[in-house]
């Protein structure tokens, strides 16, 4: 008897495929079989979504899931569903977990954990060196063999110009993508905010723009020189953006993501000494914050990732310069994107979809992200008018340092289809 | 949150005239045969410091017993702090004792901040790492109204590692809610130039003649090795280019007086000649910061 379940009457959107129209979509065995009118439904499941938007599954590129050895703060399973609860089908988890994912065996274990609890797909990102510290690169062929879709040393950038240029060749030669964190840590060493007025008011050490863009103008340096696909993870800052088009135009495999938080806030909206406001990269000046949005409108930064950061309550609840650094991110993603980026006009719905599909399926290469034929089943439906109000105490995550908590959202997902089956609905 | 004093920037002029002018009432106590005051008899107060102090731990504590108030004091050496107990569990431990007010001095910037949002108790902040300073400010403005009629008009020079100090950043937000020109003076390590941005009337300059020329008052800060993480200047030749010698008093207005909030270091910041000189009003500072606290503690408890 085979799985059948159709999203009935939902305006379907799937920039892979050059769709966007009202339509049903048909999916058998957790798999696409057609997207079209009246399509036919005995025995199916049937999810009504007249009025909705229905995507490809969103992909979410980079999060962190803290299993294993951090599961007070989360864990595959809850990160998993607080992901579904997002409208994210798939996911991405860096390797900064303990012990840090840099052999075969994490990778293999973050798989089987996933494939036993998550509730959407998780796909695992290696480290870059072992330990994620800087000097001996990672078992990093065995954790591919293992399902490491990428590599990166996430939160720990690799400082070494001679290692990360190894990295790359390695990365290149696994056909890998390559992810940086770009931190100068010498630059923003101590600091707890982006550097600037507010950050001179409070008395907080500042990390400075230049901080980032030092090491994202290396790297493209180290890319041109190596032929590596290398990304720019969480980008924040003009230059940077600046850096990434120029290469890009130049040819070079070269892309970029950036965060919710960081198109939707500057340091201008922080909370004094509140550590829901406190990350990295940090919350930018307005102009970086507006040079981001610009560089999303350009088609410069290809992908929305959240940078899910879960942190346990009582890590947050410290002196502002002892609070880690992060802010989950899951649940939010589609409603500050509708709300920060089409709403004003700076993106069109399409284009949005794009972001969240076509965007990071194109640095990650999951085979996913498309609703053509034979495509794995796995929808997004959203709404871009309802309105709700986000508690995160009621969240599915095991952590609740977000500064999102009571923000009443005009649009939102209604519905996570995972392999053909419902993994969350409103 | 509870009526504390956390900050010199969101308090408005006429909340610091009535502090000012309260404090005035109480410099004659202090050279009373008879010092005790009854205002707050009964009243409990926390000295809670996070960080080495001698002048403004005394301070706040003798200011509380001249009204009458009780006060203890804890050092966090030898706290439940060396035992790993967090901020807020610390606090929260002290409020159920029922204080009726804590005093407060951290090193980190915002801590009593984040604390207000969390306690019942009014919180006083006695400097919290590189952010204010209020009641040092307080005391530099009773201390300059001691000798000048008033602020408007006035030109301050605040000179030294402006970049690390919560004493210049409550000056700064003090003096220009008053229309004084305020003069900020460092190293360019020592003085992003955001501060320009943290009141109307502030100025920069790396050049300590230009900060001292016509200026009334001249303010040295102590350079703060202990909050620099790096080496922002090279310290053998601070003082040969910010520190304050005698001639160049000179420079500023024949009245000039210097002030500088302590501990000071001779021969880093200012010569010795300076520090003695008799427009300096170092140790009148350092009474008057009992007087203006006594007006602090009433105005948050009494």
């Amino acid at each position: 008897m085979p799985t059948v379940i159709v999203i009935r009457n939902g305006r379907v959107i799937d920039p892979a495929s050059n769709t966007d129209r009202v339509a049903d979509v048909l999916i058998v065995d957790g798999r696409v079989v057609g997207v079209g009118p009246n399509l036919p439904s005995s025995k199916a499941e049937v999810f009504d979504a007249t009025g909705m938007i229905v995507a490809p599954g969103f992909i979410d590129m980079h999060v962190h899931l803290r299993e294993p050895g951090f599961e007070h703060a989360e864990t595959i399973e809850s990160g998993s569903r607080a992901a579904a609860a997002g409208g994210f089908t798939s996911i991405c988890c860096m390797p900064n977990t303990k012990p840090v994912n840099d052999s075969k065996t994490v990778t293999s274990y973050i798989v089987e954990q996933a494939r036993s609890k998550a509730a959407v797909n998780v796909f695992p990102i290696g480290a870059i060196t072992k330990g994620s510290g800087g000097e001996e690169l990672a078992a990093i062929g065995a954790m591919k063999a293992a399902g490491a879709v990428a590599i990166s040393d996430d939160g720990l950038p690799v400082m070494n110009a001679r290692v990360m240029r190894r990295a790359m060749e390695f990365a290149k030669s696994y056909d890998l993508p390559i992810i940086q964190h770009c931190e100068d840590l010498n630059l923003s060493a101590g600091g707890d905010m982006h550097e600037g007025a507010p950050s001179v008011r409070w008395g907080l050490r500042g990390i400075p723009a230049a901080s980032e863009d030092v090491m994202v103008a290396r790297d493209l340096v180290l890319a041109q020189l190596t032929g590596a696909r290398y990304h720019v993870a969480h980008i924040s800052t003009r230059n940077a953006v600046a850096m990434v088009q120029y290469a890009r135009r130049n040819g070079l495999p070269a892309t970029c993501e950036t965060t919710p938080h960081h198109f939707s806030l500057s340091d201008a909206c922080m909370v004094p000494y509140d550590s829901n406001y406190k990350m990295k990269p940090p919350l930018r000046s307005p102009g970086h914050q507006q040079a981001v949005v610009e560089g999303i409108a350009a088609g410069t930064i290809s992908a929305i990732a959240t940078d899910h950061a879960p942190h346990a309550g009582s890590d947050k609840m410290q002196e502002f310069e002892r609070c880690p650094f992060g802010i989950i991110g899951l649940e939010t993603a589609i409603a500050l994107a509708l709300e920060e980026l089409v709403a004003p006009g700076k993106i069109g719905l399409s284009r949005m979809v794009e972001l969240f599909t076509t965007g990071p399926e194109g640095v990650m290469r999951l085979g996913r992200g498309t609703l053509a034929p034979g495509a794995p089943g796995d929808v997004t439906v959203f709404s871009t008018d309802i309105s709700w109000t986000y508690d995160v105490n009621q969240s599915p995550s095991r952590s609740r340092n977000t500064p999102f908590h009571g923000r009443t959202f005009r649009g939102g997902p209604m519905a996570t289809i995972v392999n053909g089956a419902i993994a969350w609905k409103r | 949150m509870p009526a504390g004093l956390l900050g010199i920037e969101e308090l408005d002029r006429a909340e610091i005239e009535a502090i000012l002018a309260r404090a005035k009432d109480f410099q004659p106590v202090q050279s009373q045969t008879l010092k005790k005051l009854d205002q707050l008899r009964g009243k409990m107060i926390v000295n809670l410091f996070y960080e080495a102090s001698t002048r403004t731990r005394t301070s706040f504590e003798i200011a509380a017993k001249r009204l009458g108030a009780d006060a203890i004091s804890i050092t966090a050496s030898g706290s439940s702090v060396s035992k790993g107990e967090s901020l807020v569990d610390t606090l929260n431990t002290l409020a159920a004792m029922r204080p009726d007010a804590i005093v407060m001095r951290h090193a980190a910037s915002g801590a009593p901040h984040f604390l207000a949002r969390h306690l019942p108790t009014p919180i006083i902040n006695a400097g919290d790492g590189t952010h204010e300073h209020p009641t040092q400010a307080l005391l530099d403005a009773r201390t300059i109204l001691d000798r000048r009629s008033r602020l408007e008009g006035l030109k301050v020079a605040i000179i030294g590692d402006i970049a690390h100090s919560r004493v210049a950043r409550s000056n700064v937000h003090l003096l220009s809610k008053f229309g004084v020109e305020i003069v900020l003076c460092g190293p360019a390590s020592l003085l992003p130039v955001e501060l320009a941005q943290l009141a109307p009337g502030v100025r920069l300059t790396t050049d300590i003649c230009d900060a001292i020329r016509e200026a009334d008052v001249i303010m040295m800060l102590r350079v703060q090795l202990e909050r620099q993480h790096e080496a922002a200047f090279p310290a053998s030749e601070y003082f040969q280019f910010y520190g304050l010698r005698l001639e160049h008093m000179d420079l500023a207005k024949p009245d000039a007086i210097v002030m500088h909030p302590g501990p000071i270091n001779r021969g880093r910041e200012l010569s010795s000649e300076v520090a003695d000189f008799s427009r300096s009003v170092i140790l009148h500072q350092v009474e008057n910061g009992i007087a203006v606290r006594m007006a602090v503690l009433e105005k948050v408890i009494g």
